[in-house]
């Protein structure tokens, strides 16, 4: 018997296994990464010890309904439109109004002699109001700061705040601390 | 006579294919090095809610997710259209968010722990109720990073 050659094997087809496997993936893969409104909660031990020792003027209260309305400082209805303005105005505290939040004056590493606000935003919902309402707020709260954080950045270092360094971030955000409380809400 | 060669009409040379299988292996290996499969079946419905400022969520593996909404069309029959929790592929109760937050924190290594962000992916038309009972049970369960995961959207 003569000795043949080893056949070759036909690899035509082979690219077609690899296009298969590979659509097969990129179907069942998702890339897109979720975002979202970030929030640290309050530990559970010291649970409600620092809303007390607070002077009413320092907190806007902002309570939401079983119809989602919204209430502001316990005696006025807004939209949602409005409460960043009005979330700004308290927190900036400008004209220094003794009924606004205290403004102190700290010096911090970079900025120099600041005003930094102690306000705080207490958030109250039953449990009956709808989630949907509930991150409409929340994402109003964040824009008033994030606004704020902005035009501090712009001031003290010519850009955005989103484009600022590490560094510059932690500065901004001590001089503009997001203080949101959720005290457990009432029935 | 010397054999003729045939003149004019010559066929177009084939197009060496050989290498392809290796360029789409490449790309193959790239997609699955790049993307996590999507693991979990969604037993709940999520339309979410849409905000302005939101973040992106950085480190998937830090990352845990709870659910909840009202269950989809194949579980109405047996599970009714009130909203449900759903952790990893099953239907729970707040109370078991405690051993889910503690199994998923083992998950991770020490120095990791403490940035462990749990992301929270409700849909719009749920109540609170539902919502302050899971904050409680995550603030109990030292989980205190959390996220509202929403749609981004310009303006509404």
């Amino acid at each position: 018997m003569s000795k043949r050659a080893n056949p070759e094997i036909n690899a035509g087809s082979m690219a077609d296994i690899a296009f298969l496997l590979l659509i097969f993936f990129l179907v069942t893969t998702s890339m897109n990464t979720d975002s979202g409104i970030m929030r640290t909660l309050p530990p559970f031990d010291e649970a409600e010890q620092d809303e007390i020792k607070m002077k009413k003027r320092n907190i806007l209260f902002v309570s939401i309904n079983n119809n989602d309305k919204i209430l502001l400082n316990l005696n006025e209805y807004v939209e949602v439109t409005e409460i960043k303005d009005r979330a700004k105005k308290f927190i900036l505290n400008m004209a220094g109004d003794p009924t606004l939040p205290e403004i102190d004056i700290k010096t911090i590493e970079g900025l120099g002699n600041i005003r930094v606000s102690k306000a705080t935003i207490s958030l109250q919902n039953t449990n009956a109001t709808s989630y949907d309402i509930y991150v409409k707020v929340q994402n109003e709260l964040t824009r008033a700061y994030n606004e704020i954080r902005n035009e501090y950045a712009n001031k003290y270092y010519g850009k955005q705040f989103a484009n600022l360094d590490e560094e510059e971030v932690k500065t901004i955000r001590t001089a503009v601390p997001l203080r949101i409380s959720e005290a457990p809400p009432k029935l | 006579m010397a054999v003729m060669k045939k003149k004019g009409k010559k066929s177009a040379p084939a197009i060496n294919s050989g290498s392809l299988p290796d360029i789409v292996f490449m790309l193959l290996f790239f997609f699955m090095v790049t993307t996590s499969t999507r693991d979990v079946d969604m037993r709940v419905r999520t339309e979410l809610p849409g905000a302005t400022e939101t973040q992106k969520l950085e480190k998937k593996s830090l990352v845990s997710y709870i659910y909840v909404g009202p269950p989809t069309d194949q579980y109405v029959s047996k599970w009714g259209d009130r909203p449900r929790i759903q952790l990893n592929t099953d239907y729970s109760n707040p109370n078991q968010i405690l051993a889910y937050i503690a199994a998923e924190k083992d998950k991770l290594n020490e120095a990791e722990r403490f940035q462990m962000t749990v992301s929270l992916k409700v849909d719009k038309h749920v109540k609170m109720g539902i919502i302050t009972d899971i904050k409680e049970k995550l603030r109990e369960a030292n989980a205190l990073k959390i996220c509202y995961v929403a749609q981004k959207v310009i303006a509404y």
